[in-house]
């Protein structure tokens, strides 16, 4: 394997673990609340049609990408009003949500565009231009730096970069602010919190809102910077390959991002060779498919190192009983 | 200290979620430029205005009445198996594999084996995440989910690499052998002068469907381990306080969860295909979910809601058919089926109890 090759495939990887990284802080700040969320999947579909959809009608990305953060943030409003306001099983919510998502996406598409179940292609202003960074074209041809700066680091969408910059973001937000101290408490101990004066329900659904909107952007990525439009179930299981990213990082930002570049990698690999020779030993693609839900299991049963959820996670607060 | 009666939990929730959830898939179908009258009306004649619409209704009904089962075995030890897509699936392996490598000399033997094969499997396929949860403290629902995954990952690849047959491009198993084939409900009732539609799918599987549905009634209302169960989900301390395991309870419920969703294979993959296709399932653990939430756990409230969810897929299968409504209808149905009957229980629950007590009070 050469040196370009390599470049290459961290290049995809960069963009494979994007819509997992936004997915996957998505998750962290609902689940550190105390909300858990198995409905990432659906929310990025959700907003992975309309951002598509606005686009392709307006012509404008940016149109199209607040549409989808609008209607992820519908989905995320109805998951805290099923686990928050009514107290609800926060997991069925999440399975409610994936499937109407599955389900109205498709639905509204044949309606509003009768191809199948997707939308026009984008081009132009309705996609997410890579944005080249200065002087990567004169800097190419350098030796080992060139390709890095111009491959690697240039031509992303801007959404991309995004993503990366969410990271510090969410960690100064989280360990450093009085907002993300009382968000990561109200995961622990929520009476704790209501005692000291604070509301836990406000918080939660603050929590989830800002889930809604890391979705929406994740699935306004895939639809508009990574592929040219929406196509039915594009989401592909990555809200789960995010979720299954969040407990690999035991809900942690920076690790977060190292889980999702990881996850990211193997996609690339999978969708770049597809069975790898490894002296006289054959992996099947099948392997790097299932290989990051492996790895989670492994790290859910606490044989490395053992994943301890968020104690209050799953649990609707009750405030007098 | 009941709020309200039985029958009102039992039925009138169930009822008025279902309503709820009606109403808002009317109000999607006017949306999108379709008249629900209509819609309704076409679904009816399609699934159940001929024998041929039965026997799909019923052929679908069946996979949902395995699924529906085996999350309300789940639920009823309080846990939430997500995972009945992938043990499904595992039982088609199962199955094929029972039916591709043996001689059987009839198809009633060949189903025996097939039902143990795919029990054993499915089980199997649960029994991982049951041991994670049990003794690890590993969260069923997530364990679950990422098992779904690696067991179509590993299905892709036994039907693309192991058991694909030489010179086929399509990644599926050999057609099983003739002997293998269940009877279906045309060649069951033909004999008693009932004439049922030849091209449905629906075969003896149903009447397993519905073994089932008693066996589970007996065993978790009427058996010790039931009993256990049922506390366990209960209150979990007080269960151990009676000395019951959980770590015991929580292998041996999921394991016959996994069971329960493996033994559909019997229909989807020996009665229907006869082959063991890629995507087997078509979704049909998921639905389990919402059939078990809708028939509240109960074996007889799961056969009712299968054979609504049975009604529903045809249906909109015909809908798809003739009309401009694809079939993805469904799916949201099944969302606000879930939705109404499991996350917002409470939004109907609560006003319903106010409603009954303050009626306590008035006779009172």
């Amino acid at each position: 394997m050469d040196f370009l090759t390599l470049i290459q495939i961290f290049d995809s990887t960069i963009r494979l673990a994007t819509p997992l990284l936004l997915a996957c802080l998505a998750g962290l700040y609902s689940e550190r609340a105390g909300i858990f969320d198995i409905g990432l999947e659906g929310k990025m579909l959700m907003a992975a049609f309309f951002s598509a959809a606005i686009a392709a009608v307006s012509g404008s990305v940016w149109l199209g990408l607040l549409a989808g953060i609008a209607s992820s943030l519908l989905l995320s409003g109805l998951h805290g009003l099923a686990s928050i306001t009514f107290r609800g099983n926060q997991l069925i919510s999440g399975v409610a949500i994936n499937f109407l998502a599955a389900g109205m996406t498709v639905l509204v598409a044949q309606d509003w565009f009768q191809q199948g179940g997707r939308t026009p292609s984008l081009f132009g202003g309705g996609r997410f231009p890579p944005i080249k960074w200065p002087f990567a074209d004169a800097l190419s041809d350098v030796p080992v730096i060139g390709p890095i700066y111009s491959e690697l680091l240039s031509g992303h969408s801007i959404l991309v970069y995004v993503a990366l910059l969410a990271v510090p973001a969410t960690w100064w937000v989280l360990y450093r602010t009085r907002f993300g101290l009382r968000l990561r408490a109200v995961g622990e101990n929520p009476a704790a919190v209501d005692t000291a004066g604070v509301s836990v329900v406000g918080l939660r659904y603050a929590a989830v809102a800002i889930c809604g909107v890391l979705c929406g952007i994740a699935g306004a990525y895939l639809a508009t910077a990574l592929q040219a439009g929406f196509v039915k179930d594009m989401t592909a299981g990555r809200g789960f390959i995010a979720l299954a990213a969040l407990i690999f990082a035991k809900w942690r930002p920076w690790q977060a991002m190292g889980a999702c570049l990881l996850f990211g990698l193997l996609q690339a690999v999978a969708l770049r060779f597809q069975n790898i020779d490894l002296g006289g030993v054959t992996i099947p693609v099948q392997v790097m498919d299932a290989l990051p839900y492996v790895l989670t299991v492994v790290i859910l049963a606490g044989f490395v190192g053992k994943a301890i959820p968020p104690r209050a996670g799953g649990e609707p607060y009750v405030k007098e009983r | 200290m009941d709020k309200m009666p039985k029958w009102a939990d039992v039925v009138l929730i169930p009822l008025i979620s279902l309503l709820l959830a009606a109403i808002l898939s009317a109000l999607v179908i006017l949306a999108i430029g379709e008249n629900p009258a209509e819609a309704v009306n076409l679904m009816v004649t399609g699934a159940l205005g001929s024998t041929y619409g039965w026997g799909y209704t019923l052929y679908y009904a069946t996979n949902f009445m395995f699924t529906g089962l085996a999350v309300a075995v789940a639920f009823h030890a309080r846990m939430f198996n997500i995972g009945g897509e992938g043990q499904a699936m595992l039982g088609g392996l199962g199955v094929a594999i029972v039916c591709l490598y043996v001689d059987w000399p009839h198809w009633s033997i060949a189903l025996l084996a097939a039902c143990a094969a795919s029990m054993m499997f499915g089980a199997a396929w649960a029994a991982i995440p049951a041991y994670l949860q049990a003794k690890r403290g590993s969260h069923i629902v997530i364990t679950t989910i990422m098992f779904n995954f690696i067991a179509a990952a590993f299905l892709n690849y036994m039907l693309v690499n192991v058991m694909r047959p030489e010179g086929s491009m399509d990644p599926a198993t050999a057609r099983f052998s003739e002997t293998v084939h269940l009877p279906t409900l045309h060649e069951l009732l033909a004999p008693i002068g009932i004439n049922f539609s030849k091209a449905a799918p629906a075969n003896i599987s149903l009447l397993v469907a519905i073994l089932a549905c008693f066996v589970v009634w007996a065993l978790i209302w009427r058996t010790r381990l039931g009993y256990e169960i049922r506390s366990y989900g209960k209150t979990e301390t007080g269960a151990v306080y009676a000395g019951i395991s959980p770590v015991r309870i929580t292998i041996v419920a999921m394991l016959i969860s996994g069971a329960l969703a493996g033994l559909m294979a019997i229909n989807n993959v020996m009665g229907e295909a006869e082959r063991l296709v890629l995507n087997s399932t078509e979704g049909a653990g998921f639905i389990g979910i919402a059939v078990a939430l809708m028939g509240r756990s109960h074996p007889f409230g799961v056969f009712l809601a299968a054979i609504l969810f049975g009604f529903l897929y045809q249906g909109g299968a015909e809908l798809a058919l003739w009309t401009s409504i694809p079939r993805e209808l469904i799916v949201v149905i099944q969302a606000l089926v879930i939705l109404f009957t499991g996350a917002l229980d409470n939004m109907v629950r609560t006003p319903l109890e106010k409603l009954f007590l303050s009626l306590r009070k008035g006779s009172a």
